[in-house]
């Protein structure tokens, strides 16, 4: 029997009463403010704006701070909140041959074109706590130099050149790129469609993934090709006006991974790819993003699957950690019917195994939830 | 005909570069602007100001076909000059009021007695995105790597 249950109203508006209470923490202390989440916490709202799949760093910063710094509650605010807004249309693709340069290194090139730029990285840093953090102390200026005028040219490019290297992606001709949040996932997916779900994938989820192909489960020989963070300039049609116009530049971390391939019947010995791209400022995700990519293209190239990696409906339909978290934590929902259902099923094996095995029945605790 | 074309062609990638450069400019240089003409023009609101959503796009492998890489917040809008000019704006983000701001300056560049003062704003926003871009490019080249190599000497 199905029992409707009601109450608890009070309660859940105390609940979230205590959790504002608990969200401003000691009012002797200045409130954070969001233009300070989004220039001193600037990668966990880059991080926000990756996984929500929304860039807009005021939003993601305000979703940061609503959600007291958990990040996969502040992915899933800002998702929830994309759902309400109309869609103006769809950008012309990005240039990030054209990216406005802040980090760009190679690790299969020492001296190419527009040179090895580390920009703010934690690389190289002793990963030591810093205790001038602890208070406000001044920070100098950066120091600035002459900049390389040569173009910055991408790598890939590079060994394209020599022809050892497979070209860019191409879909077949009149393939309109998929959209996961307009159209159920079917699988086998386009390779479109799986960057698309990547881009927002869970930043640990594909992170482990990454690793497991690097330790042997599906291995790819992988080299960073490149990893480059800019902006880029986004640029709309205005069908009014019949050209596009540009609506002002995001910031974008891309990775191409260049992996060996023996070659097959079909393909000659060369080197494949795999690619990346992130909003923001993301550089353990993208690199994340293209290994996987890679490992998830194992069919195209006559590849045998036998890793989690390489397995597309499995990696794709659990990268996405607002559906992971809105499943596990359904949990924690009234299941009390469900509960109920199963606890007499269980009482009446127990008591048909115990009459077999002639266990007299002692005096059952009752049970609270009847 | 040639001549017309050519026109056309240049009208188009100044109105394109003047409203990619009014998508870029602050409120307070809009408003700085917009408090200067006088007198005020009259404008009608056509569209928005609204806000959506636009799907930025990226090219599998960087440079091969397109594929949907998120979306961004975007704010529009659209207006009329009582003279009959129609005004876009349109600029990443949640500004609606930069987005209204920036059409009306749209309009108004395509009138020739607004037009010194539209270019006055767009010519300022351009040097400031320039002098912010080439800081911001020799901080970065202050962390290029310069390599050197050991040689093992022959003595």
């Amino acid at each position: 029997m199905y029992v409707a249950v009601k109450g608890g109203e009070a309660a859940i508006a105390n609940a979230h009463q205590l959790l504002a209470d608990r969200r401003r923490g000691d009012r002797s202390l200045p409130a954070i403010s969001i233009d300070q989440i989004v220039a001193q916490l600037g990668l966990a709202v880059d991080r926000v704006m990756a996984e929500a799949s929304l860039y807009d760093r005021e939003l993601a910063a305000l979703a940061v701070r609503q959600a007291r710094g958990d990040m996969i509650e502040a992915i899933f605010i800002l998702r929830a909140y994309r759902t309400t807004l109309p869609r103006f249309g769809m950008s012309v693709p990005v240039d990030t041959a054209k990216m406005k340069i802040e980090r760009r290194i190679s690790a299969t090139y020492k001296d190419l074109p527009g040179g090895q730029l580390l920009g703010p990285t934690f690389d190289y840093t002793h990963r030591l706590l810093d205790p001038s953090l602890l208070t406000d102390e001044p920070v100098a200026e950066p120091l600035r130099r002459t900049v390389d005028e040569s173009s910055m040219m991408r790598v890939s490019d590079i060994l394209a050149g020599e022809g050892l290297i497979e070209s860019d992606g191409h879909m077949p001709e009149d393939h309109v790129p998929g959209d996961l949040t307009r159209e159920p996932l079917e699988f086998p997916l386009n390779r479109d469609l799986r960057l698309q779900a990547l881009a927002r994938g869970d930043e640990g989820f594909l992170l482990a993934l990454a690793y497991s192909t690097q330790r042997g489960y599906a291995r790819t020989h992988p080299f960073v090709g490149e990893v480059r963070i800019g902006e880029v300039e986004v640029e709309l049609d205005i069908p009014e006006l019949g050209f596009a116009v540009s609506l002002g530049p995001v910031q974008v971390t891309e990775c191409q991974m260049v992996n060996q391939f023996q070659g097959s019947a079909k393909n000659p010995p060369q080197f494949t790819r795999g690619y990346g791209l992130v909003f923001g400022q993301s550089e353990r995700k993208a690199m994340a993003m293209s290994l996987v990519d890679r490992a998830l293209r194992a069919e195209e190239f006559g590849e045998d699957i036998v890793a989690p990696a390489q397995d597309e409906e499995f990696v794709i339909s659990h990268s996405d950690n607002v559906q992971a978290t809105g499943f596990v934590e359904h949990l924690k929902l009234p299941h009390y019917v469900d509960f109920q259902a199963e606890l007499d099923l269980v009482r009446r094996m127990r008591a048909e195994y115990d009459a077999r095995n002639g266990v007299e029945k002692n005096d059952p605790i009752r049970d609270a939830a009847e | 005909m040639d001549a017309i074309k050519e026109n056309t062609g240049t009208a188009v990638s100044e109105r394109k570069r003047a409203m990619g450069l009014l998508a870029r400019a602050s409120t307070e240089e809009l408003q700085a602007s917009w408090l200067a003409i006088e007198p005020k023009p009259e404008v009608h609101p056509v569209r928005g100001p609204e806000t959506g959503l636009v799907m930025v796009r990226g090219r599998v492998g960087g440079g091969g076909d397109p594929f949907n890489l998120g979306e961004a917040t975007v704010s529009r809008a659209t207006v009329r000059l009582a003279s009959g000019e129609i005004g876009h704006g349109q600029l990443l983000g949640n500004d609606r009021e930069k987005a209204r701001l920036a059409a009306i300056f749209d309009a108004l560049h395509q009138r020739p007695e607004h037009r010194p003062a539209v270019d006055q704003l767009i010519d300022a926003v351009e040097s400031r995105i320039q002098a912010e871009d080439r800081k911001h490019a020799e901080q970065t080249a202050a962390t290029r790597v310069d390599f050197f190599t050991m040689v093992r000497g022959d003595n």
